[in-house]
């Protein structure tokens, strides 16, 4: 984890300006801009607030995949920087848990700035938001995880345009972002509710409006959290015949 | 360290196939063969990062299966290809690598200053890697393996693709590393570098060890003293033809498309009893022998790969 650290040192200063600009940039356009148009109440709320919240887990989602995608091909493939560190002390195990930890402190960094954003755009309507860092760096790992897991059997990087075209950009479209997922097609719901982004958007919503309900909370939670787990264990195999021969 | 049977396989593929060997503390030991011999992958094991398929392997007198990352703990690794952070300075590659074998902050920094100087990098500590030049890469490459203070050095390949300076430059420091007692073991396609650093080698062939011992020793048993080479620059001369002729004048004989080798204790006495046969070579030359011709009479001069 410290190498992702250091490396970062070098590159934070572009990606504390996106950690920003994205969030101002997105809540001002779709929430004044897009909605202005919209004078409904979504959801009792106000479009700006609905959206907010589920924007959060989005980019969570979103900081999750990116950073699982192309830097675990890099470490493997381009730079190697995975098999230096197998020459140290370092196990398969530390190496994953280092990079996932890695994406961790930095999807706590990027939702910690997104609600202070929130914040100042006056869409937090309650205390429980704060929860709403740790719910969106579960978001973010739910994903990690397992497309580590799956980067880490990949041969080149062609399956990650795959990842974000039928995973990552459908899932932030119809998953509950921008509107309730009661307005899809019936058939539709289903499947939405059975994506991890759902789960992520629903906790995050609960929270920063005060109105989540421990049932579902407990419901939502479990489902990232066992996503997490078991897209570790799949990665700590994918990772191991990879590096390990 | 000490492997008996050592066997490496990769699916239906052998790469190491039972070798045995023993590395006595703060020796060179190097080991040759042409591509694809199972070096790298001996190397490997060697160094814990790659599981013994069959017989043991001691390193340190632990068991790498049971005991890799406390044996790694205590062995540095130069890697056949640059594991380098493209991204980072001189000084921070070498602060995040010593990170990862848990040294305090301030040793590493202090051991990183030593090291820059020893390697000769010092006034390019604070500048990227990316843009430094080949021979710097690797040499940054040796410094980062030194940071843990190791008793074993594993080097694979290094001095491949660096201009003489680099290569002479990186002699003079493994051959001070060696006087320091650290034990080192070298893969090269050198035999000039071989000869150089190592105490002892292993000439590997198809995974298995087509011979071992010291230089000089090799090339006493596997070549003569001297070797005379006849040249001939007429294009119609057929050396396979003239070979017949010299029989006999020899210990061993070697028919190249225009040349003729003749393994010879003594090469003056043998030119002059190619003259008194009538052949006029275009040019001669005697030479020692040298671990070129060990190598080339143990793995063949045909291309394996």
């Amino acid at each position: 984890m410290r190498y992702w650290m250091y490396q970062y040192k070098r590159t934070w200063r572009g990606s504390i300006t996106t950690s920003f600009l994205y969030p101002v940039l997105y809540l001002a356009a779709m929430g004044l801009g897009l909605g202005s148009l919209v004078k409904h109440r979504v959801g009792g709320v106000a479009f700006l607030d609905f959206i907010a919240p589920g924007l959060l887990a989005s980019t969570a989602m979103q900081i999750g995949g990116n950073e699982s995608m192309y830097p675990v091909m890099a470490a493997i493939k381009w730079l190697r920087t995975y098999f230096a560190m197998l020459a140290t002390p370092l196990t398969v195990i530390d190496v994953l848990v280092g990079h996932l930890a890695w994406i961790a402190l930095r999807l706590l960094m990027v939702t910690s700035i997104y609600l202070a954003i929130m914040a100042a755009f006056g869409t937090v309507h309650s205390a429980l938001a704060v929860l709403a860092i740790p719910v969106g760096v579960l978001t973010g790992l739910a994903f990690a995880a397992p497309i580590a897991a799956f980067a880490a059997a990949q041969q080149n990087d062609t399956g990650f345009s795959t990842i974000y075209r039928f995973g990552l950009i459908p899932l932030f479209l119809f998953s509950g972002t921008f509107f309730p997922i009661g307005l899809l097609p019936g058939w539709m719901q289903p499947i939405a509710q059975a994506t991890p982004l759902y789960h992520g958007v629903a906790l995050c919503r609960g929270l920063v409006l005060g109105h989540l309900r421990l049932a579902a909370a407990g419901a939502h939670l479990s489902y990232l959290l066992v996503l997490t787990v078991v897209g570790f264990v799949l990665a700590q195999r994918t990772y191991r015949r990879r590096l390990v021969t | 360290m000490v492997a008996r049977g050592l066997t490496k396989r990769f699916g239906d593929f052998v790469a190491v196939d039972g070798i045995d060997f023993e590395i006595g503390r703060g020796e060179s030991y190097g080991l040759l063969g042409p591509n694809g011999a199972g070096k790298t992958s001996t190397m490997r094991m060697i160094a814990c990062m790659s599981p013994v398929s069959d017989g043991t392997l001691r390193v340190l007198g632990m068991d790498p299966a049971h005991d890799g990352s406390k044996i790694r703990g205590r062995i540095g690794i130069v890697p056949q290809e640059d594991t380098l952070d493209l991204e980072l300075t001189v000084l921070d590659n070498l602060m995040v690598y010593g990170r990862y074998f848990d040294l305090p902050r301030r040793v590493i920094r202090e051991r990183a200053e030593q090291l820059l100087e020893f390697t000769q990098l010092t006034e390019r500590a604070h500048d990227k890697v990316d843009p430094l030049s080949g021979g710097m890469k690797r040499r940054l490459t040796i410094a980062r393996s030194l940071i843990s203070d190791p008793e074993i050095l594993i080097l694979d390949e290094p001095t491949t693709g660096l201009d003489p300076q680099a290569r002479h430059l990186l002699w003079d420091r493994l051959y001070r590393l060696k006087q320091q007692g650290v034990t080192q073991i070298i893969t090269t396609h050198y035999m000039d570098e071989a000869e150089q650093l190592c105490d002892r080698l292993a000439v590997m062939d198809g995974g298995k060890f087509a011979a071992e011992g010291a230089p000089s020793d090799l090339i006493s048993r596997y070549s003569t003293r001297e070797v005379l080479e006849l040249r001939f620059r007429d294009p119609d001369t057929d050396t396979a033809v003239l070979a017949t002729r010299v029989e006999g004048l020899a210990d061993r004989l070697e028919a190249l498309p225009d040349r003729l080798l003749l393994y010879t204790d003594d090469g003056e006495s043998t030119l002059a009893e190619v003259h008194r046969l009538g052949l006029s070579p275009e040019s001669t030359l005697i030479r020692r022998s040298t671990l070129e011709d060990v190598f080339l009479r143990l793995t063949g001069r045909s291309l394996v790969d």
